[in-house]
């Protein structure tokens, strides 16, 4: 015998479908049919046979070693508190155990389907996947029956206002999902942040207030509002600052290229500029020393801290949002005001929240490109 | 049967038992002898379905332990270097899984490369339909089905990693928020919803929870049972071979040489995964400390199957307008719209090459990849399209590690991605081409032996042996398509579509090389014969 053949007489009559643009190939090869049967050293050899059933059997046996050596690991390689060395020993060992159990039963159940269970193959006949003639005529007649008995296509006035009816029911869903988010208005909460006049500026993450005499040229702090650390978790800290999150640096005066009208909002060549990226709204965290670029991590928007926070480079298009600095009469830098814009990514609504006493940097600037 | 005692066995009561409750042998008989044909590459789609069985697996544990709440605590476990930290109860618990629950670490690392598994194997498995020509009639259902698979496998990806409520999860959901208030009109609303206030707000990480384990799951569920059951509808499709035709399936019965491989295959792989969990460190989130939106580590990397999307990002030009004074950021829009359109194109991909051609019958013979050039050389192009999108998502590691500038790095990146898709298109194709001559040439002139001979007159020839008849089956059995010519319809008309469709039929078939005719093999070996 060489291969089963379970196919069945078909029942469907040949459907012609359209062959569109492929080729007719009437004087086409014919196939040769199934090539013989190769039979295995293990159908040959009754020896590799035993000793195949023997392969299989072992690594059975491997695979119940592993499950009790992964109890044994579970038992014997405890976790320590404070012990990094025995999380590893214990992630190793018992991982490796249970891996073994897995492989023991896979590889010995493979061994033993491709060595000793019957290798013929078998033939199936395919048919069109459309169901039968009969069944199709059958499928037919009980829509007509069920339109019928129902009136469905007769009575249309039923059937669209039943139409109409489900389709408007999902409606209230949309409303359902207000409540997700609290009911003060989305713009109005992003339009904002914590920083207002008199306000210090303080260390991340210790809510050190900063003297402008610790600002070193060259230097780059990350800073929050000196009264974010009063804020809890559960009260929106983390809210907070992801507006407020500011970038203070210090450049040689001489390197700052202030617009008109924003000469007054750095302090000595101290400026701080807003720490969300004005792409997507990550960190720009990375402060070049000597170009005095600005950069994101995620997607390399590059700003220019000479030319306030400009965009030389990357997919954000406008620049960082600059806060006006001064200090107090303690020496303390603080804030003159809030930002003149929305910080972060850009949204729709945006250009409704800029201040009114807002400097934009000149459009024509911001075009260049290094 | 063993049975041949009077006395029924045990086995043979118990399925009687079965069968007179729910006539489980009408089951047996239908499917129990099914045939399954045998190739390496049909094993892509069984990895897929034993690694989503690990990632249930291990994802079940996992709940039993991670508390899906951004309430703040105070870290008190056994990780020293985050002692006293305040962070999310989320992040807190996902410490304890790794540190503190034995095997919660392996479970942890378990279930993320059972996911990255998961989803490779569903690219792989797309690509060897896509360039078999598999997904072609009755299977394009299966193929969008399929599809729809694959962007579940993405989100199930993606709630996950955002779930820990790490430094890099934080991160990930920092750059959704961005995008998401990119939308016009509604972006700033659906992120306010999203996130349940202010960006991080206190909701993300249990409404993704949600979506992960629930929401997300049942319908991946719901759509592998689709898959698989259009799959044994359709039958599985079959490379050309001897014996094999497009109205038979050899191979190996479900019962029982199919149903011992693929089961103990669900072993090896599921072995294979947690070997790989117990030796190798995935995600270390103790090392990136709590979610805090001010500090990110240079090197911000998604996993790599998000990559693709945050590429698109990196690779487009900052564009934004202002119209009416609503603003509009092209630079996101354009990014979503390129990533929304390639997946549309994939999916429809089906339909479009069912038209051009206009073949409506059943195929169920697997192509080789060469002997459809153009489509082969399309998703050449696409892979090239996503590949460079995705080496984008490391423009800055690329550029750290060849001591490149960066700002190179993206300009090189843009012009592969626009200039080297169509390069790839057409270098794809004449590969193609030359392949089916060469296969032309072995089958008309037999193969090089490599024996040299010298002939009566001094030449020295190589000798050319025919294939034997099985291999040259192979080669020959394979189906042509031709450009169809501009003809009126029923109505006498020539409309815009014929146009378009004869167009794209000579796009497509023009430069074919036909299959062998025997004719043209009787010709070829009375003139070797010589």
């Amino acid at each position: 015998m060489s291969a089963e053949d379970q196919s069945a007489p078909s029942e469907q009559s040949i459907v012609a479908y359209d062959r569109g643009a492929a080729i007719e190939q009437s004087d086409g090869f014919s196939n040769p049919g199934l090539p013989p049967h190769r039979p295995r050293q293990t159908d040959l050899h009754p020896a590799k046979e035993r000793r195949a059933e023997r392969q299989v059997v072992a690594w059975f046996l491997l695979s119940m070693l592993g499950s009790v050596l992964a109890i044994v690991a579970y038992i014997a390689v405890p976790i320590e508190p404070g012990n990094m060395g025995s999380v590893r020993a214990n992630n190793l060992f018992l991982g490796l155990a249970i891996a073994l159990a897995l492989l023991g039963v896979g590889i010995g159940g493979m061994h033993w389907a491709r060595q000793l269970m019957s290798s013929h193959e078998v033939v199936e006949e395919r048919h069109l996947s459309r169901g039968s003639e009969k069944s199709r005529a059958r499928a037919v007649e009980i829509f007509e029956l069920g339109d019928q008995e129902s009136g469905f296509s007769r009575r249309t006035l039923i059937r669209n206002t039943l139409i109409g009816a489900v389709a408007i029911m999902p409606l209230p869903a949309i409303v359902l999902f207000r409540d997700l988010a609290p009911a003060a208005d989305a713009v109005d909460s992003i339009a904002h942040t914590m920083w207002t006049e008199g306000e210090r500026l303080a260390l991340d993450p210790t809510g050190t207030p900063i003297r402008a005499d610790d600002v070193t040229i060259g230097s780059a702090f990350h800073v929050i509002p000196e009264s974010l650390k009063d804020l809890g978790h559960d009260e929106g800290y983390l809210d907070q600052k992801a507006l407020a999150a500011v970038l203070l640096m210090r450049l040689p005066v001489d390197r700052l290229k202030e617009a008109p009208g924003r000469e007054g909002w750095s302090y000595d060549g101290i400026v701080a500029y807003s720490k969300i990226c004005t792409h997507v709204g990550c960190p720009v965290a990375l402060y070049e020393q000597q170009t005095h670029h600005l950069l994101c991590p995620c997607h390399q928007s590059t700003f220019d801290v000479t030319e306030h926070a400009k965009v030389v480079f990357g997919p954000a298009k406008r620049p960082l949002p600059q806060l006006p600095i001064t200090v107090d009469a303690e020496g303390y830098l603080i804030a003159q005001r809030d930002f003149t814009e929305p910080i972060g990514p850009s949204f729709w609504e945006r250009l409704n929240h800029i201040d009114p006493d807002h400097v934009p940097v000149s459009a024509a600037e911001t075009e260049t490109r290094a | 049967m063993t049975a041949t005692t009077a006395r029924p066995s045990l086995t043979a009561k118990a399925s009687n038992y079965l069968d007179e409750r729910t006539s489980m042998s009408t089951l047996v008989a239908t499917l129990g002898r099914k045939v399954f044909p045998d190739h390496w590459s049909f094993m892509l789609g069984e990895i897929i379905l034993y690694s989503f069985v690990a990632i249930l697996l291990s994802g079940t544990f996992l709940t039993f332990f991670f508390e899906p709440s951004m309430t703040e605590v105070f870290y008190d476990g056994s990780y020293a270097p985050l002692k006293g930290l305040a962070m999310s109860a989320a992040y807190a618990s996902a410490l304890d899984i790794s540190f503190d629950i034995r095997g919660g670490l392996l479970m942890r690392q378990l279930h993320h490369w059972s996911a990255l598994l998961f989803i490779a194997a569903i690219g792989l498995h797309m690509l060897r339909v896509f360039f078999t020509g598999a997904f072609r009639k009755p299977r394009e259902i299966n193929w969008v089905v399929g599809f729809i698979l694959f962007i579940l496998a993405l989100a199930e990806g993606f709630t996950g990693y955002s779930l820990p409520d790490d430094l890099l999860s934080g991160n990930g959901l920092a750059i959704i928020n961005g995008m998401v208030k990119g939308i016009p009109i509604v972006g700033t609303w659906i992120s306010y919803l999203l996130f349940g206030g202010v960006f991080p707000g206190d909701d993300i990480v249990p409404r993704l929870f949600v979506l992960h384990i629930m929401l997300l799951p049942a319908l991946v569920i719901a759509f592998i049972g689709i898959h698989l059951v259009l799959m044994v509808i359709n039958k599985h499709t079959q490379f050309a071979g001897p014996g094999k035709t497009n109205d038979n399936v050899v191979g190996a019965p479900i019962m029982p040489l199919f149903a011992a491989k693929a089961g103990s295959f669900f072993f090896i792989v599921f072995g294979a995964l947690v070997a790989i969990a117990s030796t190798f460190t995935i995600l270390p989130l103790w090392e990136y400390g709590p979610y805090d939106p001010s500090p990110v580590s240079a090197g911000t990397q998604p996993d790599w199957y998000i990559g693709f999307a945050d590429g698109a990002l990196r690779l487009m030009p900052g564009w934004e307008s202002e119209i009416l004074g609503w603003t509009v950021s092209w630079n996101i829009l354009i990014p979503i719209a390129v990533l929304g359109l390639f997946i549309v194109l994939a999916m429809v991909y089906p339909f479009i090459e069912q038209w051009i051609t206009g073949d409506k019958r059943e195929h169920h013979i697997a192509e080789r990849p060469r002997n459809n050039p153009t489509r082969t050389a399309i998703g050449a192009a696409g892979v090239w399209f996503y590949a460079i999108m995705w080496a984008a998502a490391s423009s800055d590691l690329i550029a750290t590690h060849f001591r490149l500038n960066v700002f190179h790095v993206t300009y090189a990146l843009q012009a592969m991605l626009i200039v080297g898709t169509v390069i790839v298109y057409w270098l794809t194709k004449r590969i193609a081409i030359g392949l089916q001559k060469k296969d032309r040439e072995i089958l008309l002139h037999g193969y090089e032996s490599g024996r040299i001979v010298r002939r009566p007159g001094g030449e020295f020839v190589e000798v050319h042996q025919p294939l034997d008849e099985y291999e040259a089956w192979k080669l020959k059995a394979y189906e042509s398509y031709a450009p169809v010519m501009v003809r009126p319809n029923a109505k006498g008309k020539i409309t815009p579509a014929t146009h378009l469709r004869a167009a794209l039929t000579r796009w497509f078939f023009e430069d074919r090389v036909s299959p062998v005719t025997p004719r043209e093999l009787e010709v070829a070996k009375q003139h070797d014969d010589h």
